[in-house]
């Protein structure tokens, strides 16, 4: 059997991006690795008494709190001289990060904790239900921005969270994708061999929420990344220092994988707006490959 | 006095979710394997594993048939199923 | 050594004699100066102690959870408005069987805003599975936070405890203290071994879900570890005698209640005016007393029957009040006798001092006259000129 730091019999979804970006996660951490979970998908499919996917110390307060929390078992740490050589993560998801749990992460970031956050970007409240949250993506369904006779579902475009983190003032803010595994999990280590605040928000598909086949998990985030829409980047001490370049695919190649985005295909109008939204991701972080020269 | 209050590390092993299957479960051919191992990497369940090219297998205890594994390997060396037939 | 000083100093003192590795709090008057302290005691290199300044009072209680989970002794301070706010995190750490220790400097609840004392702060979150400890003067105040620590973190206990001390009353009130060396607090006090903890050397998770299945259970063990302490509190206020020369009965105290008449019954700071007027009575040859209740949760009703059994009319002054209902503590201890052969010919319920109104000796000469034959519930120090039919 594998050694995973995350063990199955978890009860995620089949293919659930979020239980793979979970392993994948403490995995490149490693075993000397202390967690603090917001409540959510991750947490209650993995925690649920007597059974627990997790092979590291782990602990779950509340929804917003695992920031505060995870500050506290640093300080403890630090007190007892055991901080270095452990890994402090404090993770949760879209909503208990951008939205409930914005509070405590600010001041966990404001305070220089040594601590890493890893925010599961899903783009909804899914564990309650796919109700909207602070991430989800212009016009997507979800079950309180619904479509109907009179809305084309979420009229908000997605809280910059990443800008948010860095402009703490932190030493590295990255995304991430389950689409690109190594990537992923280069970027976790990294951060956790920097001393301070560090963010990484990871986009992961949620085929019951999304409304795709659970065999298609990486095939959509994939799509996410090459459109433009989930631009994928490093900021270290504030600078961008690195991005996945592309070549870009028209949004319609993505937004038609899912069922939440299903009303836009017949509605070149607010296509544009989406496409607006990636062009302006591609511009902002330089991600387009540049054109060979002319010799 | 305690209630139910600390859980045993791992203890989500006893669960074995590879009952949850009813449509289809992946064959591993290990015919064309390059031992990429992608497969190994994708699986949400972390139930897929192997050594070097052609010994890539998994946990049919676990497996949930989710259909990762077969959609990204590089040499369709993965097939889905339907769940009553043999491996 | 006796010292002269305000009370939320007594209690920084007291927390630094604990040697609480982790410190994290917000402001609220009248909390502020506890914390100030300590902060001063840090920067000084006096308390070696990692001060976490939080952005809110749930990220206080958060940062002691975490930090309590990870073996380290912690310590925490709110009031009002602070204690609701970190009110879901307060109850998750009993739930989660935490020993943290916080200091609540009781403080009215808004609306209306006011930074004055009363005791609905701390009774509001009765329910939570905290112990509760309500001190009546600031040497009990310091006596208080010693025992908390030895009793939440005793391995038959593993609960947080909740001191009480009237805001500004008794932490702006300054007052001789016998301050414990350390010496004698190391005596009494062992360092804090955690029964479970997040250390990566035994990985373990903790806060699960816990289903139908299996969550009641956890509420009937904190409900039976609370009728544990009732004994386990007088054994531990025994074992503090022996270092530190003070004796409290731990529960309660009796106070002329003997061949009472008339007894008041009250929580924290009131009980000193009470006694005043108790001993002024007495001296007129009036048959009365007080029964003060220090360990408010868990509930003595034992001790409150045996004490008031005989007595034919007590008056149970609450400085909080259940608005559409009974003021919390005349029900609760209404209750004890309830269905009982001996118990009291009247039980009276007084409401005082809320928003810091100031009980006098006046207004408890009042409550005591108030104790005849006819049950009374009332609001003391009312004053009629301010309550309108019309909201101008």
């Amino acid at each position: 059997m594998n050694k995973f730091l995350f063990a199955p019999g978890h009860t995620a979804c089949a293919g659930c991006g979020q239980s793979l970006a979970a392993r994948l996660v403490i995995d490149a951490s490693g075993p000397n690795t202390i967690v603090a979970n917001n409540t959510g998908c991750l947490e209650v499919f993995s925690t649920k008494y007597p059974e627990s996917a997790w092979e590291v110390p782990w602990i779950h307060s509340l929804f917003e709190n695992a920031s505060a929390v995870a500050s506290g078992v640093e300080a403890a740490l630090i007190y007892l001289g055991k901080k270095d050589g452990v890994n402090v993560i404090a993770q949760g998801g879209d909503g208990g990060t951008a939205d409930i749990g914005l509070q405590a992460l600010s001041g966990m970031l404001e305070r220089g904790h040594d601590i890493l956050y890893v925010c599961y970007d899903n783009e909804a409240y899914m564990n309650t239900g796919v109700q909207r949250s602070g991430l989800t993506p212009f016009s997507s369904n979800t079950s309180t921005s619904p479509i109907g006779s009179a809305s084309l579902g979420n009229i908000r475009p997605k809280k910059p969270m990443p800008e948010i983190a860095r402009a703490h003032g932190i030493p590295y803010v990255a995304t991430a994708s389950t689409a690109f595994i190594p990537d992923l999990q280069r970027k976790v280590k990294k951060a956790v061999s920097i001393k301070g605040p560090k963010y990484i928000q990871i986009h992961v598909p949620c085929p019951l929420g999304w409304r795709h086949d659970s065999s298609l998990t990486t095939q959509v985030a994939k799509l996410a990344v090459e459109t433009g829409l989930y631009p994928l980047f490093e900021y270290e001490n504030g600078a961008l220092s690195a991005q996945r370049k592309i070549k870009p695919l028209p949004v319609e190649e993505y937004l038609k994988t899912q069922g939440r985005f299903k009303h836009l295909l017949n509605n070149p109008e607010q296509v544009k707006l989406i496409q607006a939204i990636a062009d302006n991701n591609i511009a902002r972080y330089n991600l387009k490959i540049e054109a060979e020269n002319s010799a | 006095m305690f209630g139910p209050l600390v859980v045993k590390s791992g203890s989500s092993k006893k669960n074995k979710t590879g009952s949850w299957r009813v449509e289809l479960k992946p064959k591993f051919l290990q015919k064309d394997c390059i031992g990429c191992k992608l497969c190994v990497l994708v699986c949400p369940e972390g139930c897929v594993e192997g050594a070097e090219k052609n010994t890539y297998h998994c946990d049919y205890s676990y497996c949930k048939g989710c259909g990762d594994c077969a959609l990204i390997c590089p040499k369709k060396d993965i097939l889905m199923i339907k769940e009553g037939e043999k491996e | 050594m006796k010292e002269f000083l305000e009370g939320s100093r007594a209690v920084a003192e007291a927390v630094k004699l604990c040697k609480p590795g982790v410190i994290s709090a917000y402001p609220i008057t009248p909390q502020t100066h506890i914390v100030e302290e300590l902060a001063q005691f840090v920067a000084d290199g006096a308390l070696n102690s990692q001060f976490v300044n939080v952005e809110s009072e749930h990220s206080a209680a958060s940062v002691v959870l975490g930090s309590t989970a990870t073996g380290v002794r912690s310590y925490t301070a709110t009031s009002s408005q602070g204690l609701f706010y970190m009110a879901e995190v307060v109850f998750n750490i009993a739930g989660m069987r935490l020993p943290v220790v916080m200091t609540c400097a009781n403080r009215a609840i808004s609306a209306p805003i006011n930074i004055w004392n009363d005791q609905q702060d701390s009774v509001s979150l009765r329910d939570a599975g905290w112990i509760q400890l309500y001190a009546e003067d600031n040497q009990e105040v310091v006596d208080l936070h010693l025992m908390a620590y030895r009793l939440g973190e005793d391995k038959s206990v593993m609960l947080p405890v909740m001191v009480c001390m009237d805001g500004f009353i008794l932490t702006h009130g300054i007052e001789t203290v016998d301050m414990p060396t350390q010496e004698q607090a190391d005596k009494f006090l062992p360092p804090y071994h955690a029964l479970y903890k997040l250390d990566v050397d035994n990985p373990m998770t903790l806060g699960p879900l816990a289903d139908p299945d299996y969550y009641i259970e956890t509420r009937y063990a904190i409900q039976e570890t609370h009728k544990h302490v009732l004994t386990l509190l007088p054994k531990i206020t025994a074992e503090f005698s022996k270092v530190f020369g003070r004796t409290y009965n731990g529960l309660i105290e009796e106070y002329r209640v003997k061949d009472a008449e008339r007894v008041i019954v009250a929580m924290g700071s009131v009980c000193g005016t009470v006694k005043d007027v108790v001993d002024e009575l007495r001296d007129k040859g009036k048959k009365v007393g007080l029964l003060k209740i220090v360990s408010y949760r868990p509930f003595p009703a034992q001790q409150i029957y045996e004490a008031l059994k005989a007595i034919p009319k007590v008056g149970v002054l609450d400085k909080a009040v259940s608005l559409g209902s009974f003021a919390p503590l005349s029900a609760e201890i209404k209750a004890v006798f309830f269905g009982k052969k001996k118990k009291p010919e009247v039980i009276s319920s007084f409401v005082a001092g809320l928003g810091g109104r100031d009980i006098t000796k006046n207004s408890v000469r009042e409550m005591f006259s108030m104790l005849t034959a006819k049950e009374r519930s009332e609001f003391i120090d009312l004053k009629p000129e301010l309550l309108k039919d019309t909201y101008e």
